[in-house]
This record gives structure tokens, C-alpha cells and sequence, in this order.
């Protein structure tokens, strides 16, 4: 394949945890997610003020455009809004994890960041159904 | 320790960070709690706490607040030997917390204890969350070159590096964990950072 062919794709674009099924655009190893899909998945739209979800917006510095008409570019995407980004072009597949900025404010306000997961019955459970108890947190493993 | 507390307003909430439920089963079975026991094989609770060991414990109030931040404790002195800890320790300042509200640092302390993560950390776990992902969908080779990436991102966070083991192959009691274990505390780094 000529590396640059632009040429569609199924990928599984995973947004801290959640995969989502998307179409994209793989040209030169970059991936074009298309603008509809990443304001669909991800809250975000291409304006003229910038990158924007509900009332905050990110400047797209003119050096450095995210979009051309194969739709926005993940890696550009990923960079602009300080996310980590995994990708992996073989196997179509890439991973958005979150900032360690949001992580480190989010700690250092001591609120302690609220969570679901199951248990072996498959039963959620969420850390803020304990309000009004004093909760010891314990994280183990079997390795 | 919980049937001593449990009465007193206060709850254990246990997180496996395993491969899957069938490996925390066994152990959460042995224990029969009656508190919720819960299993993570996406390392969600690593994410937003920025845990890079087990075990890793915190203390949180009843308004929702950390007062303890992520600390080592061990339930007994089994693994003393190992660990120089000292499980008595952790409880009696744990029950002076239920019993007393005995808080044992302020919110600064709080603060200054903690380890917050560093970019390097958050795409380590990127290429962790790429990698179970397709483990969990059977490719499992995939998988293992993202886990590699992400142990070298965050050489420190043993819940990736020890954490992976079974997924690519490796027994985590076995050889490979106990020359991954020898190198990185040769190399003068702590394999448990407990507060201090």
C-alpha cells in the first residue's frame, strides 16, 4: 500500500476506558477522525474560536491545523486537548487516556475522585454511595 | 479489623487490580467479606489515584474527602520479611481515625504527601488501556508490545510492569518478577514507598 493513499478504515477509538467504533481516514500514519464522530464520541467541534465543548474552547494555533477535509487529525487532537494518546495503526485500534494535569488538580483538591466497578456478581458499586461513612480504600492484587 | 469497626460508621471497600474476575476470585472467596470486594482489570482505581503498586491503601471521610493519602499497609505481618512494615502500625492509627476521628495529617500535609502523576505516567497508562483492551480481544502479541511501552514510560509502576505478567506469559512469583524486583531496588529506587 502506498503510504500515502488515503484509505478508510473501522477503528475503535477508546476514550478512557470506553471503546467507540468509528470510521477514519489512515493516510501517511496519520489518523483523520471525521468531525461529526469526534463531536458525536468526544464532546468536541471544530469552530472558528478553536476546538470547542459546551462553553470552553482550545485556540488551534495556525502553525499547527488539526483538520484538512479528510476530517481531524487524532494525534493533533490528542496534543491539543493534553491527552495521552496510544495508537496502534496495524491493529486500528487507539487509546485516549486522561491528562495528567486534570489527574494531579483533581487529587490535590482531596476530593476523592468517585468510581464504579463490579464486583464477582457483576454488581456495580460507586465509592459516593458511602458518603457519611469513613471508607478505608484498599487496592490488592493476585500477582 | 472490619467486624471490630463496621458499626462505627465505617466501611472497607477492597479493588482487585487483576486480569480478570477468575483471578480475584479465589482470593475474595478465601475471605468471604462482608464488604464490597470489587475487581478493576482496566487499573480505572490506578488511573485516578495514580497507584503504581499494591497494596495501596487511602483513608476518605464521610464528606467524601482523602485524608490519608496512598500509603502501603498490609492487612498482617505475613510479608514482613519483605516489606519492613509493620501491619500493627497502620490499624491502631486506623481505629484511632473510626473510633476518635483522630485525623493523622492536615489537608497540607495531605497535599504534600501525595504523588501526583507526571505526563509520562498518564501515557503509560494510555498504552496500558490500549493494550488490555486487545488483550481482551484476543490478541494478545498486540497487546504485549503495548505493555512492554508503557512499563518503559513508567519503569516505577509495578501495576503495569508485575501487573501485565500473566497477560504475556510470565509468572509475577517467578523468575522474571524477582530479577525485574533485584534491578530496581539494586539500582536504589523502593519497591514500596510507604508514607512516612
Amino acid at each position: 500500500m502506498d503510504k500515502d493513499t488515503a484509505t478508510a478504515h473501522s477503528f475503535v477509538l477508546i476514550d478512557a476506558g470506553h471503546p467507540l467504533a468509528v470510521a477514519v481516514v489512515v493516510n501517511g500514519g496519520q489518523v483523520w477522525l471525521p468531525a461529526d464522530a469526534v463531536k458525536a464520541a468526544l464532546g468536541w467541534e471544530l469552530k472558528p474560536e478553536g476546538l470547542c465543548r459546551g462553553d470552553v474552547c482550545v485556540p488551534v494555533p495556525a502553525s499547527s491545523p488539526i483538520t484538512t477535509g479528510d476530517g481531524i487529525d487524532l494525534a493533533g487532537l490528542a496534543g491539543l486537548l493534553r491527552r495521552p494518546l496510544a495508537l496502534d495503526l496495524e491493529e486500528r485500534a487507539a487509546y485516549l487516556g486522561a491528562p495528567a494535569a486534570d489527574r494531579g488538580a483533581a487529587l490535590a483538591s482531596l476530593d476523592a475522585p468517585d468510581f464504579t466497578l463490579p464486583d464477582l456478581e457483576g454488581r456495580a458499586h460507586t465509592l459516593s454511595e458511602h458518603r457519611g461513612k469513613k471508607v478505608l480504600l484498599v487496592a490488592y492484587a493476585s500477582w | 479489623m472490619y467486624e471490630e469497626l463496621k458499626d462505627l460508621g465505617f466501611i472497607v471497600i477492597t479493588v482487585a487490580l487483576d486480569r480478570s474476575a477468575g483471578d480475584a476470585r479465589p482470593w475474595i472467596e478465601a475471605a468471604q467479606p462482608t464488604h464490597p470486594a470489587l475487581i478493576d482489570m482496566a487499573h480505572v482505581l490506578a488511573d485516578l489515584y495514580n497507584m503504581v503498586n499494591v497494596p495501596t491503601i487511602l483513608w476518605i471521610d464521610e464528606r467524601g474527602r482523602i485524608v490519608r493519602p496512598n500509603d502501603v499497609a498490609f492487612g498482617d505481618d505475613r510479608f514482613r520479611a519483605m516489606t519492613g512494615l509493620d501491619a500493627a502500625k497502620h490499624l491502631d492509627a486506623l481505629r484511632a481515625w473510626v473510633r476518635d476521628g483522630a485525623r493523622p495529617f492536615t489537608d497540607d500535609q495531605v497535599r504534600a504527601l501525595q504523588a501526583r502523576p507526571s505526563a509520562a505516567d498518564q501515557e503509560a497508562r494510555a498504552f496500558f488501556g490500549l493494550g488490555e483492551w486487545l488483550y481482551e480481544q484476543g490478541r494478545a502479541e498486540a497487546a504485549a508490545r503495548h505493555f512492554a511501552r508503557a512499563g518503559e514510560l513508567a519503569p516505577h509502576d509495578f501495576t503495569i510492569r508485575r501487573g501485565t505478567m500473566r497477560m504475556v506469559g510470565l509468572d509475577p512469583m517467578g523468575p522474571e518478577f524477582r530479577a525485574m524486583y533485584r534491578e530496581w531496588t539494586q539500582a536504589g529506587h523502593p519497591y514500596y514507598r510507604p508514607l512516612p
